[in-house]
C-alpha cells in the first residue's frame, strides 16, 4: 500500500529536485513534488508530461533538469494528448511483451494550458478513457507570460490584460468551473485539492493513479507574483481559499460527489478576507468598486449551495 | 512472393501501414485521407495489427499523441490532408526537433479559403521547412513503396527524423491502379525493428525531453537537426537501392525520364509527372521536341546537386508547381532555379503553376507546356520570372 505518512514521504529520494527556478512561494513545485512522491511508490513508476508554462520552464532549463522521473514537454495545449500517446505506446508495448513495468502517467498543466488552450486535448483524452491522471495547478492567470487573464481568473482580479482602471475593475467575467466540466465526462475519479491539506492531496493523487481510466485533480496554486501576496503566505492562502468556500475540496468517485471538508461557522471566513489578502484585488476596495465584493460573495455562496445540493443528491440515492 | 493487386492510393498506403504494424497510430478524419484510415481500422478490427489505434479529437492531438508515443519507443504513424496538416503545424516542428521518426502519409489537398477538397500541394509545400523529410509519389505503387521506405529512412540512427509520404488527393488516393505488393515476410524483414536509444518509458534511466533551450544551446540543437537532414541524403539512396534489390523497384532522390538527350526538360513531382512522361513521348513523336521529365521524388532534403547534374545541358527548363508561394511563385521553380545558380550557361526557365484546387491537368495541357518550352528554346531566352498559369480562365 502506498504511504501517506508525511515522515516516510519526507525520507524518500527526491523526484523533483531543488535548484529549479521557481519563484519563492510558488505553490506549483509543491503540487508537482508531492504528486510524484504520492504516485511513485511500491513497484509503480511515474512518467510525466507537462504543458508549456511556469512549471515546465523552471524545471527543465537545458542542460539542467529537476526531474528524476521521465518527463516530456511538447507544447502549450497538448499535455493531455502527449500523455495519451505515451500511454498508448505503453499499452501497445506491454501487450506485445516488450515492457513489464507498472507505469502511472501524470499529465501536468497550468490553468492556461488546461482551462483554455488545452481544454480540447484534455476533453478528448478523458473521453477516450486513457489510463492517466491529469493534475492542473491553477494559479488563476497566465503567469509565465506575465500575468494575463485566463478562463480561470476570478472576477475582479487584476491582470495585465484585464486591468483595473477608471472604467474597468479587473476581469469582468466569473471563473470557469473546469472541475465540473471534467466531471461531466463521466470519468471514474475527479477531485479538487488544497495544498494546506497535504495528506488529503497525496491521498487523492494515489487514488487517481490507482484508478483504472482517466482521472482529474484540480489544485489551487497561489502565485505570489501574480496574486500580489507574500511568498510566505502561500499555504495560509490555500487554507483561506477553502475556509472562504471559494475552493471547496471534494472528490467525485464514479459520479458521486463528496465534500471532504466543510468549514465550521467558527472557521468560515468571508470573501472580503480573501480579496483583502492579495494585491490583485486591491482596487475592489475603492468606493466605486465595492459593490463587486458583494457580487463575488454571492457567486461563491451560490456555487457552494450548488455543491451541497449535488452532494445531497449523490449521497442520498 | 510479391503479388499484383488492384488498390486505390489510400488502400495501398493503408496496406503499407498494415505491414509496418505500427505500435501506435493516432489519426483524425479529413477528406481525402479518410479511406486510408477506414482501411487501417479494418486491419485493427480484424486483429491484423498489434497497433494501439487512438482516434483523437483533432489533428493537433494526433501529432501530439504520436510524438508522445514515439518518444516512448513506439513505431508510430498517422495520416492527414490539407487543413489537418495545417492544424498539426506547431507539432510538426516538435516532432522533428525531438527526433521522432514518425511516418505520415499526406494525401495532398488544397487549403482553405475557399474550401476545396481536391488536390494541390499547398498543404505539404507549406510544411517544407518543418524539418520533415518529404517523399512524393507518382502513383499508388510509389505511395506504397514510399511509406515502407519512410520507416527505414526516418528510423536510421544517423537520421531519426519524421517522414511525410505524399500522394495526390483523389487522383491517387481514390483511383484504383494495379500495383505489386510485397509478401508480409519480405516487407517485415526489410523494415526490421525500431529501438529508440532514449525512451520516455525507461523508468530506470529517467530522461527529460523537450526542455527549454535558450540562446546558449538552441542553435547547436538545430545544427544537429540540419546534419541529420544532410545525412538523410545517403540513407534515402541506400534504402532505395536495398528496396530495389528486394522488389526490382529502385528509388533515389530523383527519377529522370528521357533526360539524357533532352533539350527541353520539365521538372515536377506527384502524379502529374506520370502524365508528363506520356506527354514527352508524344511531343517527341509528333512535334520533334527533344523532351524529358525530371521527377523529384524527394523534396526534403532537396536534391539540388542531383538536379543540377540531371538538367545537364538542357536548353530550357520548365517546372510544374501545384502550389504557390504568394508574392514569389512556385516553390519548386525557385528551388530548382537556385540549384542551377552559379552554373555556366544557366538555361532559361519557365514556371508553370497548375492544378490548384484540383483543376485537371490533362495530357494535352502538358503537351502544350512542352510546346511553350520549345518556343522559348527557339527564342533562346525568356523573362527572368516567367510564370505561366496552366488551364486558368482569365
Amino acid at each position: 500500500m502506498p504511504t501517506t505518512n508525511l515522515k516516510e514521504l519526507s525520507n524518500m529520494p527526491e523526484l523533483l529536485s531543488g535548484g529549479h527556478a521557481a519563484c519563492p512561494g510558488c505553490a506549483g513545485p509543491i503540487a508537482l513534488r508531492q504528486a510524484l512522491h504520492a504516485a511513485q511508490q511500491d513497484d509503480a513508476y511515474v512518467v510525466t508530461t507537462s504543458s508549456t508554462g511556469c512549471m515546465e520552464v523552471v524545471t527543465s532549463i537545458y542542460p539542467n533538469s529537476a526531474w528524476n522521473v521521465p518527463f516530456v514537454h511538447s507544447a502549450f495545449e497538448n499535455s493531455a494528448s502527449t500523455a495519451a500517446g505515451a500511454e498508448a505506446a505503453y499499452q501497445s508495448l506491454k501487450r506485445q511483451g516488450k515492457l513489464d513495468k507498472d507505469i502511472k502517467f501524470i499529465a501536468f498543466g497550468g490553468d492556461g494550458g488546461t482551462y483554455d488552450i488545452g481544454l480540447q486535448a484534455l476533453s478528448g483524452a478523458l473521453e477516450r478513457g486513457h489510463n492517466f491522471t491529469y493534475i492542473c495547478y491553477d494559479n488563476e492567470a497566465y503567469m509565465n507570460t506575465g500575468i494575463q487573464r485566463s478562463g480561470a481568473t476570478p472576477k475582479g482580479a487584476f491582470t495585465n490584460t484585464a486591468q483595473a482602471g477608471k472604467v474597468l475593475a479587473g476581469k469582468n467575467q466569473v471563473k470557469k468551473d473546469l472541475t465540473a466540466i471534467c466531471a461531466a465526462h463521466g470519468i471514474p475519479y475527479v477531485a479538487q485539492a488544497s495544498l494546506h491539506r497535504m495528506r488529503d492531496y497525496i491521498k487523492k493523487v494515489q487514488r487517481a493513479v490507482n484508478t483504472e481510466g482517466p482521472c482529474f485533480i484540480n489544485v489551487l496554486s497561489p502565485c505570489p507574483r501574480g496574486w500580489r501576496c507574500k511568498p510566505e503566505d502561500t499555504i495560509r492562502l490555500c487554507e483561506l481559499s477553502v475556509n472562504t468556500r471559494l475552493w471547496p475540496v471534494f472528490e467525485i468517485v464514479d459520479g458521486r460527489l463528496k465534500i471532504d471538508y466543510k468549514p465550521s461557522e467558527k472557521k468560515q471566513r468571508p470573501m472580503r478576507d480573501w480579496l483583502k489578502s492579495q494585491g490583485r484585488f486591491k482596487h475592489l476596495f475603492s468606493p466605486k468598486n465595492e459593490h463587486l465584493i458583494e457580487e463575488i460573495q454571492a457567486d461563491v455562496d451560490k456555487r457552494w449551495e450548488n455543491l451541497l445540493r449535488r452532494e445531497r443528491c449523490d449521497q442520498e440515492d | 512472393m510479391a503479388e499484383r493487386v488492384a488498390k486505390t492510393g489510400n488502400d495501398a498506403a493503408a496496406y503499407a501501414l498494415r505491414q509496418i504494424n505500427p505500435d501506435v497510430v493516432a489519426a483524425y478524419p479529413i477528406t481525402p485521407q479518410t479511406e486510408l484510415m477506414h482501411k487501417f481500422a479494418e486491419y485493427v478490427a480484424d486483429g491484423d495489427v498489434d497497433t494501439e489505434f487512438v482516434q483523437v479529437e483533432s489533428e493537433h492531438s494526433a501529432m501530439s499523441a504520436v510524438v508522445g508515443a514515439s518518444l516512448s519507443g513506439a513505431r508510430c504513424c498517422t495520416a492527414t490532408s490539407s487543413a489537418g496538416l495545417a492544424l498539426m503545424w506547431e507539432i510538426l516542428f516538435v516532432a522533428a526537433g525531438n527526433r521522432c521518426p514518425i511516418v505520415m502519409p499526406v494525401v495532398n489537398r488544397a487549403l482553405s479559403a475557399p474550401i476545396n477538397i481536391h488536390c494541390d500541394h499547398s498543404d505539404s509545400m507549406g510544411a517544407r521547412d518543418s524539418g520533415w523529410i518529404q517523399l512524393y509519389a507518382e502513383n499508388s505503387q510509389e505511395a506504397y513503396d514510399n511509406v515502407l521506405q519512410a520507416i527505414r529512412i526516418g528510423e536510421h540512427p544517423d537520421v531519426m527524423l519524421p517522414v511525410m509520404a505524399a500522394l495526390d488527393g483523389f487522383i491517387l488516393s481514390h483511383t484504383i491502379e494495379a500495383l505489386e505488393i510485397n509478401d508480409d515476410e519480405t516487407a517485415q524483414d526489410f523494415l526490421g525493428d525500431f529501438k529508440r536509444d532514449y525512451s520516455l518509458l525507461d523508468v530506470d534511466n529517467p530522461y527529460t525531453f523537450g526542455p527549454l533551450a535558450l540562446q546558449n544551446y538552441y542553435f547547436e540543437y538545430k545544427k544537429q537537426q540540419i546534419d541529420a537532414m544532410e545525412a538523410a541524403r545517403d540513407v534515402i539512396v541506400d534504402v532505395g537501392k536495398e528496396y530495389g534489390e528486394l522488389t526490382g523497384r529502385t528509388y533515389g532522390m530523383l527519377e529522370p525520364y528521357r533526360c539524357d538527350d533532352a533539350e527541353v526538360i520539365l521538372v515536377g513531382l506527384g502524379s502529374t509527372t506520370g502524365t508528363a512522361k506520356e506527354a514527352a513521348d508524344q511531343v517527341r513523336e509528333e512535334d520533334g521536341i527533344a523532351a524529358g521529365v525530371l521527377k523529384v521524388r524527394c523534396f526534403r532534403p532537396f536534391p539540388a546537386r542531383e538536379i543540377a547534374e540531371a538538367l545537364g545541358d538542357a536548353a530550357v527548363v520548365g517546372t510544374l508547381d501545384r502550389a504557390v508561394s504568394f508574392g514569389l511563385g512556385g516553390p519548386l521553380f525557385h528551388e530548382v532555379r537556385s540549384s542551377l545558380s552559379g552554373r555556366d550557361n544557366c538555361a532559361p526557365m519557365v514556371d508553370f503553376i497548375y492544378g490548384l484546387g484540383g483543376r485537371d491537368m490533362p495530357l494535352n495541357s502538358v503537351k502544350d507546356v512542352f510546346r511553350q518550352l520549345a518556343d522559348v528554346q527557339k527564342k533562346g531566352k525568356t523573362e527572368a520570372d516567367d510564370i505561366r498559369y496552366v488551364g486558368l480562365r482569365e
